[in-house]
């Protein structure tokens, strides 16, 4: 009897542990966003603020022009989802329900370049751009987001179970081949499409390199590339740089916080990789 | 049936011309790339560079500061890897534990840092590993360790990065693990029971061969991801202290972009290259191994 209430206790005790110690890190953030400044450069460290103050959030929009940098990422991170939706749907329902010679060895080609990693081809990557005169634009930034070979992967996979027989019958009244994808195929895959898009905004939001290359100027900037620059001139300034902090995780944590079974479903069913 | 085709094609064109355009030939220049002298004066005008053979590859083999970016990478991934994925196993065993209560609760709560902004939570550690008023030191301090000088001594800088790293990716595995878990027939484990199998020898004989699939799986992506290493470095230490934590992307990208020895830096992505598909092609064989 007491070995059965001891297992429970002892497993809970672990699991609340373990959140505490995940948790950590982003409460002290939060807190530490809402200080006067130098107060997180206390001894003993605090956990609170003494006087909750949002004049650290006040600096991020008057000083630092940070509400432009928020703009930024959402530009690009609503576009990057939009289109590589757009993109990556039409070509994973093409390769799942149209004919077409030679279709399987092309996605197989496809498949095989998903082990690439995307480091390899950035530096051509750049002087291309240099080249399109995309340095320093949305276009230069979204570009890469655009087709995922994985995105196609994973649509394809889902749009196979589209029953031919009602695609057909859209055929025989007449449809053409637009308009069945969008009013026959597009319902029935739409789950998938909310995965891949749930999984592209974060994946735009929270991109770092990239971006990094690819924007010389900070009124272009997004978020994780201006933070990342006001580190150097600000170090000091923990507070600041919490709110900061803030700001960025935030849409993230949201976007996650309701899309939380579509992310779990769809890690869970094998497949999405970041 | 030909209008069919034709509408394969449009369906597929964006696709494929935009993967062409922006990954497959900027892959294959960037080989060709890693055999030329490119630099920043050819960046005006491309006609200066000049085909180099493999030179930039030797001149690699000969440069202290590649070979150190190498065996830093090698320490996070050898380390930091095995570690990530132990950390994994272990939260997902505990949340597949039949007694739990709020299971989405702590499912939820441990797989938040994965969606986190990488730039900002660095941030953040930055200042938890501050030597003085850092949260850290200050509850280490509570059992008696002396506080470290995390980012500052070139021994501690990667092991906190790796902290920070495990701390970060923990989540995504832990639920292909959570997964894994669950299709384990749970009449192996009554059978297994009835045989008179503890708790031990149960994880032991069902759950490990049962797990060995996705642990394979897990192993090998970690691995190959953890070598893809850059955004921690860049934020946390500047590939410092002393190069301790230079890793071999970063140092591309130093090459590449801050000195503009883009040949140089080809030639890092071309042995970056090399590494995954050396890992892709050993997960492959132990797939086939594996009954």
């Amino acid at each position: 009897m007491k070995k059965r209430t001891v297992g429970p206790i002892l497993l809970h005790a672990g699991l609340i542990v373990g959140a505490a110690i995940v948790l950590m890190p982003l409460v002290w953030m939060v807190s530490a966003s809402f200080m006067t400044a130098g107060e997180a450069n206390s001894l003993p460290p605090r956990l609170l603020p003494r006087q909750p103050t949002l004049e650290n959030y006040a600096a991020l929009v008057t000083r630092l022009d940070m509400v432009r940098n928020f703009a930024n990422s959402a530009i690009v991170t609503v576009l990057a989802t939009v289109l590589s939706v757009l993109v990556n749907s039409l070509a994973g329902y093409a390769f799942a329900k149209l004919p077409l010679a030679g279709r399987e060895k092309l996605f197989r080609t496809l498949a095989s370049a998903l082990v690439v990693p995307a480091q390899v081809g950035m530096l051509p990557l750049f002087l291309m751009m240099r080249e399109l005169g995309l340095v320093n634009t949305y276009a230069g930034v979204i570009v890469p987001y655009m087709a995922s070979i994985f995105g196609i992967f994973l649509i394809r996979q889902y749009a196979l179970s589209v029953p031919d027989d009602l695609l057909d019958a859209a055929r025989i009244d007449g449809a053409g081949e637009f308009r069945i994808f969008r009013m026959v195929a597009l319902p029935i895959i739409k789950p998938i499409l909310v995965t891949m898009a749930a999984f592209t905004f974060l994946s735009a939001w929270n991109d770092f390199m990239w971006p990094l290359i690819i924007l010389s100027d900070s009124e272009m900037y997004t978020l994780p590339v201006a933070l990342a620059n006001l580190v150097g001139e600000h170090v000091q300034d923990t507070e600041l740089m919490m709110a900061g902090s803030v700001v960025t995780i935030m849409p993230a944590l949201v976007v996650f916080l309701i899309f939380q079974r579509t992310f779990v479903g769809g890690i869970m069913s094998g497949g999405v990789k970041e | 049936m030909r209008r069919r085709t034709r509408a394969a094609w449009l369906f597929l064109a964006p696709a494929i011309l935009l993967i062409a355009v922006f990954f497959v030939i900027p892959v294959g220049a960037g080989l060709l790339l890693s055999l030329t002298d490119f630099d920043i004066y050819a960046i005006g005008s491309p006609g200066v560079a000049r085909f180099v053979g493999l030179d930039n590859y030797l001149r690699l083999m000969r440069d202290g500061t590649f070979w150190t970016a190498v065996t830093n990478t090698q320490k996070f991934v050898l380390i930091g890897g095995p570690l990530s994925v132990a950390v994994s196993l272990g939260a997902a065993l505990l949340l597949n534990a039949k007694l739990v209560r709020m299971r989405g609760f702590f499912r939820t709560v441990y797989f938040a840092p994965v969606v986190t902004t990488l730039v900002s939570v660095a941030i953040v550690w930055r200042y938890l590993y501050h030597p003085k008023y850092g949260l850290l030191n200050f509850l280490l301090g509570f059992v008696g360790i002396e506080p470290i000088d995390w980012l500052g001594d070139p021994n501690w800088a990667m092991p906190a990065i790796i902290l920070l790293a495990v701390w970060k990716n923990f989540g995504y595995n832990m639920l292909i693990f959570v997964a894994g878990l669950q299709t384990i027939p749970e009449n192996q484990y009554e059978a297994a029971a009835i045989d008179g199998a503890g708790t031990g020898q149960r994880f032991l004989h069902v759950t490990v061969p049962g797990l060995a699939p996705t642990f394979l799986f897990v192993s090998v992506t970690t691995m190959i991801g953890f070598f893809q290493l850059f955004a921690e470095p860049y934020v946390m230490t500047q590939g410092g202290p002393l190069g301790a934590t230079r890793s071999l992307v970063l140092f591309m990208y130093e090459e590449g972009f801050r000195w503009w020895r883009m040949g140089m830096a080809a030639a890092v992505a071309g042995v970056l290259l090399v590494i995954t598909l050396a890992g892709a092609l050993i997960q492959m064989k132990l797939q086939k191994v594996r009954p």
